[in-house]
């Protein structure tokens, strides 16, 4: 695509769009449309937990029991902060102090990085424990006897792992695309005329961590 | 060919074409792969239609070749069972999900899109033809499962069907047909959301100065529905695609009652997208139809905004009526009745589109061309398939056909009779405009009249067949039911089907002359007033050679020539 230059003088303007403003809506739009996807995608999920939550209501309160909600509660923490870091990103590209929007999305990424490492560990010691999803579902004695009254509680797990996992997806996603705006910033790529990938970056991180905010309590909070 | 730069013969080289970001090159892409499509679907179609016309006749052996059984178990087939229903099965997958879901949308909406808006190309270029890459990717990965000797589930799906098939070696790998195919199904979803996203923004935010909602096309009211639907419901299908597959894999106990499941909620889920995509199918045929019906009666379209509220109307109430697929699935009778009513209410916007369409023709300038046979065998068909759609809408008449030939026929006068008659009809409309050849007029009125009488013999005969109580789904129908007349109607379908294929042959032959010998196309060889017609045909790479005026509404023909279009009255010379 050649790039041509509007009246303005602005060289991000791509050769279909009339101006910036023009290109800059159309692409807010787009993310706005994918994030409305991305939020349907989910809701599979969420409609599956319903559903089996209405099949299964005692077995859902036991089987809660099973997630550290510590480790749960940790992480939504973590994941607020970062999309703090990331809403400060934005407002200090949108002064043109890059340095500063630099290190506020190398911070966001390190706080992802975070939240996955709690994953990691929430995840082995699950897997340790025989606490999987579906067939695979083959919990320690002391769980086993936790829930020895309940029916399925394979379900929950496949649940947690299904909806966590894709969650967990989106995130390193998310790194991706931060760490990489991360290092287009400190080349030189934006300033307050053009940050719109920053911006939409953003945009899709706060919906990551919206899920989250969803996920946490369904999962973790209901015993 | 001509010496003048268009967007086909500039720039050059194979390279040139795979790397487009021109929505005009992306259409013809998806032209060439869905045509394609089309004849492997059309040949699965021959196949099953070849197997029931001829009970207990032929002692063929079955066909080892496509994952047939012994010669005992098939005496008297063509095909046995399993192969059967992996050839029904395949039918309809390539059917939906490879032809009609983009044809209409990627092609014709791809192509028109942005010139009907005086735009040089669609908001995201990149993305949409990413889209087609995704649809490529999606194609190959679905039809994988053919290696592994198929899938009979049927184009739904179905739990347990699909979590019960088993698993095929194929050098030496475990490998699924079901999560192959559904994997397939999963990222062509991916193709379809990127084209609807591009195409509501485009919509929303590419309009000339002086174009509002109430001045647009009606092509494009019709796409912007559809593109709703592609974003709304696509999604859905994703997540249950996927659930599908790690029920396969981890014995989720999801959709598996064995497993603590449900496998009700697959068919909820499954339906929750699948119902809209039928509206995937159709309202780009509304869209394509209020076009042709306005430029070749040469008169304002009847009841504008009644058609194009009819359309957002059917998007959304096409999202509230799934469950009148489950019937007779064991979801409540309360449900089944509230869906019933529902599905009634679907009715309305569509009945409102054809009286419209009638009133546009009523004392119209009719010019009874390719286009204008095409838009009546269109209202036939649709007539017939929407009217029967209001019958099996009707819960207890449902429990009596459902999944009887009834259905089969009433949903292709729907997707083919309807969806794919516009498809070829928009074709023949703008191919002049798409190529810059025009083509002979009475062969192809010739193949409009081959095919619409081929597919009303093939499929009338279906709607009595389902009367007479002929299941859908079975490779054999000896020794049950009225069995006389079962043969003699399936025998009349398929023979319609035979002519049906005739009537292709002359429609390609047709295309294919136009192409190589056909006479230059003028700019505006209909007459008509939107946009597209202004420019040169085919059109330069980025559509005008001049940005056009926005001046006049798209159906203005008592106020405006169509040699005056999109032209200030000082242009003129």
């Amino acid at each position: 695509m050649s790039n041509t230059i509007d009246h303005e003088g602005n060289p991000y303007v791509a050769h279909h769009f009339v101006d910036m403003d023009q290109q800059h809506e159309s692409a807010k739009l787009g993310v706005w449309l994918f994030l409305f996807t991305e939020i349907l995608l989910f809701s599979g999920l969420f409609c599956a937990y319903a559903v089996f939550h209405s099949l299964y209501p005692e077995m859902f309160l036991e089987a809660n029991k099973l997630l550290s909600w510590k480790m749960g509660a940790f992480n939504t923490f973590i994941l607020i902060t970062s999309s703090m870091t990331m809403a400060l990103a934005i407002r200090e590209i949108q002064l043109d102090r890059k340095k500063n929007c630099v290190w506020l999305l190398v911070l966001t990424v390190i706080l992802a990085g975070g939240f996955l490492v709690v994953k990691y560990f929430e995840y082995t010691s699950k897997i340790s424990h025989g606490l999987l999803p579906g067939k695979f579902f083959n919990p320690a004695p002391e769980y086993a006897e936790l829930l020895k009254d309940t029916e399925n509680p394979q379900v929950f797990m496949s649940i947690y792992f299904f909806s966590t996992g894709l969650h967990g997806i989106h995130v390193v996603l998310g790194m991706v695309w931060l760490g990489w705006m991360a290092i287009r910033t400190a080349n030189d790529a934006f300033s307050s005329k053009y940050y719109a990938p920053i911006e939409m970056g953003g945009l899709y991180w706060h919906v990551v961590d919206l899920i989250w905010i969803f996920l946490f309590p369904l999962l973790y909070l209901i015993g | 060919m001509s010496t003048e730069k268009n967007y086909l013969n500039h720039p050059k080289g194979l390279l040139s074409w795979l790397i487009t970001v021109d929505h005009k090159r992306i259409a013809i892409l998806y032209t060439i792969v869905v045509l394609f499509f089309f004849f492997v679907g059309g040949v699965y179609a021959s196949l099953i239609r070849l197997e029931l016309a001829f009970p207990n006749t032929m002692i063929d052996g079955g066909t080892p070749a496509l994952g047939g059984a012994t010669v005992a178990e098939t005496e008297g087939m063509y095909f046995d069972d399993k192969t059967y229903n992996k050839i029904f099965t395949m039918h309809g997958i390539v059917m939906v999900f490879l032809v009609i879901i983009p044809a209409t949308p990627a092609i014709l909406g791809n192509f028109l899109l942005p010139i009907l808006l005086g735009a040089k190309d669609v908001a995201f270029p990149r993305l949409n033809l990413a889209s087609w890459y995704v649809y490529m990717l999606g194609a190959g990965v679905a039809l994988t499962s053919l290696i592994a000797g198929g899938v009979d589930t049927g184009w739904t799906f179905y739990t347990p069907f699909s979590t019960l098939s088993k698993s095929v070696e194929v050098a030496g790998i475990q490998f699924s047909p079901v999560i192959a195919i559904t994997l397939g199904a999963f990222i062509l979803g991916f193709s379809s959301i990127f084209t609807g996203i591009n195409f509501i923004v485009t919509i929303h935010k590419m309009r000339p100065p002086g174009m509002t909602w109430f001045k647009l096309p009606l092509f494009l009211w019709g796409m912007y529905a559809t593109s709703l639907i592609q974003v709304l419901a696509t999604p859905v299908l994703g997540v249950t695609l996927g659930l599908l597959i790690l029920e396969k894999v981890t014995g989720a106990g999801i959709f598996d009652p064995a497993l603590g499941g449900d496998p009700i909620l697959f068919q909820h889920f499954f339906w929750f997208y699948s119902h809209p995509a039928v509206y995937i199918m159709i309202l780009p045929a509304f869209a394509v139809i209020s076009e042709m019906v306005a430029v070749h009666s040469h008169r304002n379209i009847f009841g504008y905004k009644l058609i194009g509220f009819s359309s957002v109307a059917i998007a959304l109430l096409g999202s509230l009526v799934w469950g009148h697929h489950m019937f007779v699935s064991g979801q409540s009778e309360w449900l089944g009745a509230i869906f019933s009513f529902l599905t009634f209410f679907i009715g309305i916007p569509s009945g409102i589109k054809v009286f419209n369409w009638l009133a546009t023709m009523y004392k119209g300038e009719i010019k009874l061309n390719t286009s204008m046979f095409y838009v009546i065998a269109f209202l036939i068909n649709f007539a017939i398939g929407g009217l029967t759609g209001i019958f099996l809408g009707t819960l207890v008449i449902d429990i009596n056909l459902h999944d009887t030939y009834f259905v089969v026929a009433h949903f292709h006068y729907v997707m083919m009779g309807s969806g794919l008659f516009a498809f070829f009809g928009g074709m023949h409309h703008w191919w002049p405009k798409i190529f810059g050849k025009m083509y002979n007029e009475i062969v192809g009125i010739l193949g409009c009249l081959v095919i619409f009488v081929g597919f009303n013999i093939t499929f009338l005969s279906q709607f009595y067949l389902g009367l007479q109580g002929m299941p859908r789904r079975y490779h054999d129908y000896s020794g049950f039911g009225p069995e006389e007349i079962f043969s003699r109607f399936h025998g009349f379908s398929s023979v319609g089907t035979l002519i049906m294929a005739i009537g292709f042959v002359i429609i390609a032959l047709n295309w294919l002359h136009s192409l190589f010998a056909g006479k230059k196309a003028p700019s505006n060889p209909w007459g008509g007033l939107t946009l597209e017609w202004a420019t040169t045909s085919p059109p330069p790479t980025h559509n005008f050679h001049k940005d056009p005026e926005y001046i006049h509404g798209p159906y203005d023909y008592d106020k405006i020539l169509p040699e005056n279009i999109a032209q200030k009255p000082a242009d003129k010379e």
